[in-house]
């Protein structure tokens, strides 16, 4: 019986750190000089092997430029990296090899700065908050209408809302992009906002909860002189906390991450989302591994965060995603 | 009997979220439908052109070849992540200490942008400072060009043994191959969670008893556990079947330049139609109506496993 336990921890333990290798390599690779990488220091410990020229007490970081056996020519730097004599003559007994472990924090500082990723942060939570706000208002106001009043066209309204919902993103794709054109939306936060303050999916989640409040809370409520507005707001909406939690997860990561979207419904760089300037970034630094592991670093920096103080309820929100399948 | 006046309370409630979804789903949806028969450019409709655009889809060898990219991608990650996920699920399911803390290390790819970990699975595939190589290295096998090699997978593993395989029989580049992996990868974690959570709902009682009739751990798992989680496999079988087919930002972020290669090998459907509509050619009109193609092929499947589930009914 133990021996089946240990099994299956010892397989959990490699499969889960192969799982996790990529996240570790891109951290350990982000505080690297890219002079490494490209020495081809692959491996996972930020590592530096330089030479160096000790006259007296002073030392100085060097490269080498010719060998002549017992002298060499050398270029000599000082600790900012800035060349401070060139093609000096020194004795190889003065030189020493170092090898030593350097973080280069400064990368990450590098790499936000290069473009305004400070910028692309904001546009992202910005769009993300308010979509989860305006998903949550309309979602809980439909949600209620679906699952507590009769009126007429209410089963064929909540069926073709959720046969839309099968429907993939790049069929309406180019024909949102012909609307939003239309609109003179195009380039605007209005294109990435306003589409998306409705959800069908969080709809159809809400329906299933407020479906489980009992009638008679409604009714004591109505007899106490609650209108319609006034119990979703104070009975409802308390009693269903934890879905709505889950909705603003499920639209806070989707509007975080989504990609496509904002890539083509967007020019220019002030109104880039982190995902999209993180592409483009890509693309302009895409020889400066270091940096780009340091701006991927930072980009899934505040979701992990999240993750890690949510993680049981983020968790049980996907897993509750699959149960109606 | 006084007759009551209609209430239009119901609809008040329901207007913001009919309106959104109303103007930015179901139009966009009809007008797909349109676009996808006029000669439609980002400057307007052009002239009505009936169903040229499908039948230029037939002629097109370019969409045939992300057609058969798309579905190579379809049969590898599909069954591969179905029976990864059920396995891990099997052993959460089967332990106590540490459960959750696996479970959320399993998780972290889900919830991490595909953009970024797209980056970083490129420099991890990249031939001279990459990771993958690096192991390779280690373990004394010949580096590959990963993400470079256009050769098919079957190809370079037949010709370790001198076989020289024809190039129709090739499959999938190498480069398709590591796309693969990424998408596996990135939905393990999703799909471990929704069958342990299928897991966990079937009752312990079904196993003791089947332990006092003496059936084995194998014959258990055949005969209790697969039977009563079909309904969460065929869930994780659509959905990673339907998520499989829209596969971009990995393309878009790890191939090329340009993008789909190397020799288009890993062009896959979504962005073939996203480089017709907002490429150098912007033609809309055809980009709408590849999309509409990729609609019907998975709606088609999707009634395929619904009709399937319903014949293995337990």
């Amino acid at each position: 019986m133990n021996l089946k336990k240990s099994i299956s921890f010892l397989i959990l333990s490699v499969c889960g750190l192969v799982m996790v290798i990529p996240f570790l390599w891109m951290v350990t690779t982000s505080v690297k000089s890219q002079l490494e990488v490209n020495k081809g220091n692959v491996g996972f410990l930020p590592i530096e092997e330089f030479s160096i020229y000790s006259e007296g007490e002073e030392e100085y970081r060097m490269t080498l430029i010719k060998d002549e056996g017992d002298s060499s020519y050398v270029h000599l730097f000082n600790e900012n990296m800035e060349r401070i004599s060139s093609y000096k003559k020194i004795p190889n007994s003065s030189i020493i090899n170092k090898r030593q472990f350097k973080f280069h924090f400064n990368n990450f500082v590098v790499a936000f700065n290069k473009v305004p990723f400070g910028r692309y942060f904001l546009n992202t939570l910005f769009v993300s908050i308010s979509v989860v706000i305006g998903v949550l208002i309309t979602g809980s106001l439909a949600a209620y209408a679906f699952a507590t009043m009769k009126f007429k066209g209410r089963d064929f309204f909540f069926y073709l809302f959720i046969s839309m919902m099968m429907v993939p993103q790049p069929v309406y794709l180019i024909p949102s992009y012909v609307l939003l054109n239309h609109l003179g939306w195009i380039d605007t936060y209005n294109a990435l906002i306003i589409p998306w303050i409705a959800n069908i999916f969080t709809i159809f989640l809400l329906r299933q909860q407020f479906k489980t409040i009992p009638r008679d809370l409604f009714d004591a409520a109505e007899i106490d002189g609650c209108n319609r507005l006034k119990i979703l707001w104070k009975i409802v909406m308390p009693l269903s906390k934890s879905v709505i939690a889950t909705a603003a997860i499920f639209g806070f990561i989707g509007s975080w991450n989504s990609f496509m979207w904002p890539l083509i419904m967007t020019d220019s760089p002030e109104k880039r989302v982190l995902q999209v300037g993180l592409s483009y970034f890509s693309q302009e630094a895409s020889a400066q591994t270091a940096l780009l592991m340091a701006a991927s670093t930072f980009s899934i920096l505040p979701l992990i965060i999240l993750f890690l103080i949510a993680q049981k309820q983020i968790i049980a929100s996907f897993a509750s995603s699959g149960l109606k399948g | 009997m006084k007759k009551r006046k209609l209430d239009i309370g119901p609809y008040i409630y329901l207007l913001p979220a009919a309106i959104i979804i109303i103007v930015f789903r179901l139009v966009p949806i009809l007008l797909s439908f349109i676009v996808s028969f006029f000669d439609w450019t980002v400057l307007g409709p052009g002239k009505f052109i009936a169903l040229q655009n499908y039948s230029k889809m037939m002629h097109d060898v370019e969409f045939w070849q992300s057609m058969m990219n798309t579905f190579w991608l379809v049969i590898f990650v599909v069954p591969i992540s179905l029976v990864l996920s059920l396995f891990f699920a099997a052993l959460l399911n089967g332990i106590k200490k540490l459960k959750s803390f696996f479970r959320s290390v399993y998780f972290i790819p889900t919830v991490t942008s595909m953009v970024a970990i797209s980056i970083v699975w490129k420099i991890i595939f990249n031939q001279q400072t990459g990771l993958a190589n690096f192991f390779l290295e280690n373990l004394g096998i010949d580096p590959l060009a990963w993400l470079a090699e256009s050769r098919g997978i079957f190809q370079l593993l037949f010709a370790n043994f001198g076989i020289d395989l024809p190039s129709w029989l090739g499959g999938p580049s190498l480069a398709l191959f590591c796309i693969m992996i990424v998408t596996i990868w990135k939905g393990l974690g999703y799909n471990t969670i929704i069958f342990l959570a299928g897991l966990q709902n079937i009752p312990n009682v079904y196993y003791e008893a089947a332990d006092i009739d003496g059936a084995g751990k194998i014959k258990q798992f055949f005969k209790i556990t697969w039977p009563l989680i079909s309904p969460t496999t065929y869930y994780v079988l659509m959905m990673t079947t339907i998520v499989t087919f829209q596969v971009f930002s990995q393309i878009y972020l790890m191939t090329g330049p340009p993008v789909g290669g190397p020799l288009g090998t890993t062009k896959v459907i979504v962005y073939f139609l996203f480089e017709k509509g907002f490429g150098e050619s912007n033609d809309l009109s055809y980009a709408s109506a590849i999309a509409l193609v990729l609609f019907a092929i998975i709606l088609s499947l999707t009634m395929l496993q619904k009709r399937l589930e319903k014949k293995v009914h337990y």
